[in-house]
């Protein structure tokens, strides 16, 4: 209930490669490394003003086919405002419409996505949401 | 005392760095040291040996549990499992060598499923571009040697491919080059203010997803009509455009770079189709290359060693049993799995169950999913079955494609774990077990031939010749 009366505003999503992300990966999926790296959301500072997001705080982000908690924090290579980026792996693809326009290729970036404040949810492990989504 | 090893290849990104230096162990079982590589690359060669491998084949129990198998039982399992599928997928080989691909093909061409690679989610659309309108391409080495103009649209090296200014494009003393950086222009288009465009001479801060209208508004310059282009065009001042423009014109050898920034979002293969129009004019006063930014170190070698088999680089469509399609769309996995097409999947070198988005995992897991993969993986975590084998380009050597098309032999620094397979032995103990199994369906068929008529035809390509003797 609280959650739904925070703003809400319509920013684009691009999911791609940094090289905390690269390094994490090849440390293992299952690490805490990993879980740093990539359960992130990078975002402009003032978008974050504006939606009332505090940096490290937890956030929803949703698309239109799907959503994911992850941890907001000011973008480490500068977005302009209205883009936000959250790392290739788990927690992106949880967003990530398979919409392909007969090339094969997922829209991974350039997608609407809302981003509102989700205090108190957990972020959770890359494990714990594919074997959710997956019902294992 | 430790051995060196010199001019080892990097199993990462498409760079397919050949200059490692690896320092192993007198005994030759734990790599101690890595030089030359990048913070990525020397990860790969550490985790190799730091930590417990996974060495035997692990079966999914109707429990859930897992149990180990022999690598024998293994393919007999999916041998039997691809027998009882009407339309088996296998997908991945990034992490893999041309020999395993080539492997690969023969055992696809026997099940009569489909064959695609990582390029399927990454640069697919630059090779239907390429199809489309040609590819002038060069090789990094003439990047180093030549280039004085670097343009990178859509992609972040410096993240993702971390040694490629450094080692190609950049930075290095080429022989025409002697003052390596001091000589050399570097154009960053991208929406972010990437570390790539904080050390680029020239950023140019395009709006997200409005690629093609900048490509035209150089074009535009290149027609001259400059006059016509509006202030603005994707958020980037006419003046810069005009700037850029100039420089583009003048290079004596210019390269573009191009990224998933292209291929991942709107326009997609369209986006790289006037890339390369705009190649062509500026071929007209200078002169100029592209090339696309592969990720993985070998995932050129799956588009290569297809080509040459079927004449498609990339979701090779092999049901028909006697000629290979393909049609991206139709016969591309994430389509496929949407669709639920799909009813074997067979993840290899790779890990889709990360890199798919969920729906299309969720699609997939709804049937059998076979995981080969050297370590534990998300996709080896919810898979059926998960088979390890070696990591190509550590413990298995073999030739890889660089992201230019140039083939490099990459040699083994340790020995697998005791026992294990590479890809290539594995997929080819399944296909040989295929086989046997396709061999004795066909026996039992001649002797009940008033049931092959009543039966539904599950396959036909299982009893078909396969399409090439050499596979
Ligand atoms: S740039 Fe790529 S290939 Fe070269 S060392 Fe780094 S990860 Fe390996």
């Amino acid at each position: 209930m609280v959650i739904s009366m925070l703003p809400e505003k319509t920013l684009t999503m691009i999911t791609q490669r940094s090289i905390e992300e690269g390094i994490a990966l090849e440390k293992g999926k299952h690490t805490k490394e990993y879980f740093d790296a990539c359960s992130v959301i990078e975002m402009n500072e003032l978008d974050m003003l504006r939606l009332s997001i505090e940096e490290n705080s937890p956030v929803k982000v949703k698309s239109e086919c799907g959503e994911v908690i992850v941890k907001a924090i000011v973008g480490i290579q500068e977005l302009p405002e209205g883009i936000c980026h959250i790392r290739q792996g788990v927690w992106a693809n949880q967003i990530v419409p398979c919409r392909t326009y007969s090339t094969g290729v997922p829209q991974y970036s350039g997608f609407p996505v809302t981003v509102t404040p989700a205090p108190g949810s957990i972020v959770r492990g890359a494990r714990e949401l594919l074997f959710e989504s997956v019902r294992m | 005392m430790p051995k060196t090893l010199e001019g080892i290849g990097c199993p990462f990104c498409g760079c397919s760095c050949d200059d490692v230096r690896v320092i192993v162990s007198d005994d030759e079982k734990k790599i101690l040291e890595v030089e030359n590589a990048c913070a990525i690359g020397t990860e790969i060669f550490l985790q190799a040996t730091n930590h417990e491998r996974i060495t035997k084949p692990r079966i999914r129990q109707p429990d859930g549990n897992v149990k180990e198998i022999s690598y024998d039982e293994a393919a007999d399992y999916v041998a039997k499992t691809i027998m009882n599928s009407k339309k088996p997928l296998m997908y991945g080989f990034g992490s893999t060598t041309c020999e395993a691909q080539r492997a690969a093909a023969r055992l696809m061409e026997l099940s009569g499923g489909i064959l695609d690679n990582c390029a399927s989610i990454c640069h697919g659309p630059s090779l239907m571009a390429f199809f489309d309108n040609g590819h002038p391409t060069c090789t990094l080495g003439v990047v180093k040697n030549r280039a004085d103009v670097i343009l990178y649209w859509g992609a972040n090296p410096v993240h993702a491919h971390p040694r490629h200014m450094a080692r190609y494009s950049t930075y290095p003393f080429g022989f025409f080059k002697g003052n390596g950086f001091l000589e050399r222009t570097v154009i960053v288009v991208d929406p972010r203010k990437t570390d790539t465009a904080g050390v680029a001479d020239y950023h140019l801060q395009i709006k997200q997803g409005f690629d093609y209208e900048l490509f035209n508004a150089f074009r535009m310059v290149m027609y001259g009509h400059e006059q016509d282009i509006p202030d603005m065009v994707a958020d980037v001042p006419k003046q810069s455009i005009l700037e850029v423009a100039k420089i583009l014109k003048e290079a004596k050898f210019g390269v573009c770079f191009f990224g998933m920034g292209l291929t991942h979002t709107k326009g997609r293969n369209h986006n790289v189709d006037i890339a390369i129009s705009l190649m062509r004019d500026l071929n007209a006063v200078s002169k100029w290359s592209i090339m696309a930014m592969r990720g993985h170190f070998n995932i050129a070698g799956p588009n290569k060693v297809w080509s040459w088999t079927y004449g498609f680089p990339f979701c090779v469509d092999l049901t028909r049993g006697d000629r290979a399609h393909m049609n991206p769309g139709e016969t591309s996995t994430i389509d496929l799995a949407i669709r639920d097409e799909i009813d074997l999947f067979i993840n290899i070198g790779t890990d889709a169950a990360a890199n798919f988005p969920i729906d299309a995992v969720k699609h997939l897991k709804k049937h059998p999913w076979i995981t080969i993969d050297p370590n534990l993986s998300m996709a080896a975590d919810i898979a059926d079955l998960h088979i390890p084998v070696g990591i190509s380009g550590v413990e298995v050597s073999g030739i890889v494609y660089r992201m230019d098309n140039v083939p490099i032999q990459y040699r083994k620094v340790i020995d697998m774990p005791e026992g294990m397979l590479s890809d290539e032995e594995l997929l080819d103990r399944i296909s040989d077990r295929l086989e046997e199994l396709i061999q004795e369906k066909v026996k039992a068929e001649k002797k009940k031939p008033e049931l092959i008529s009543s039966e539904p035809v599950l396959c036909t390509s299982h009893s078909a010749p396969p399409l090439n003797e050499t596979g």
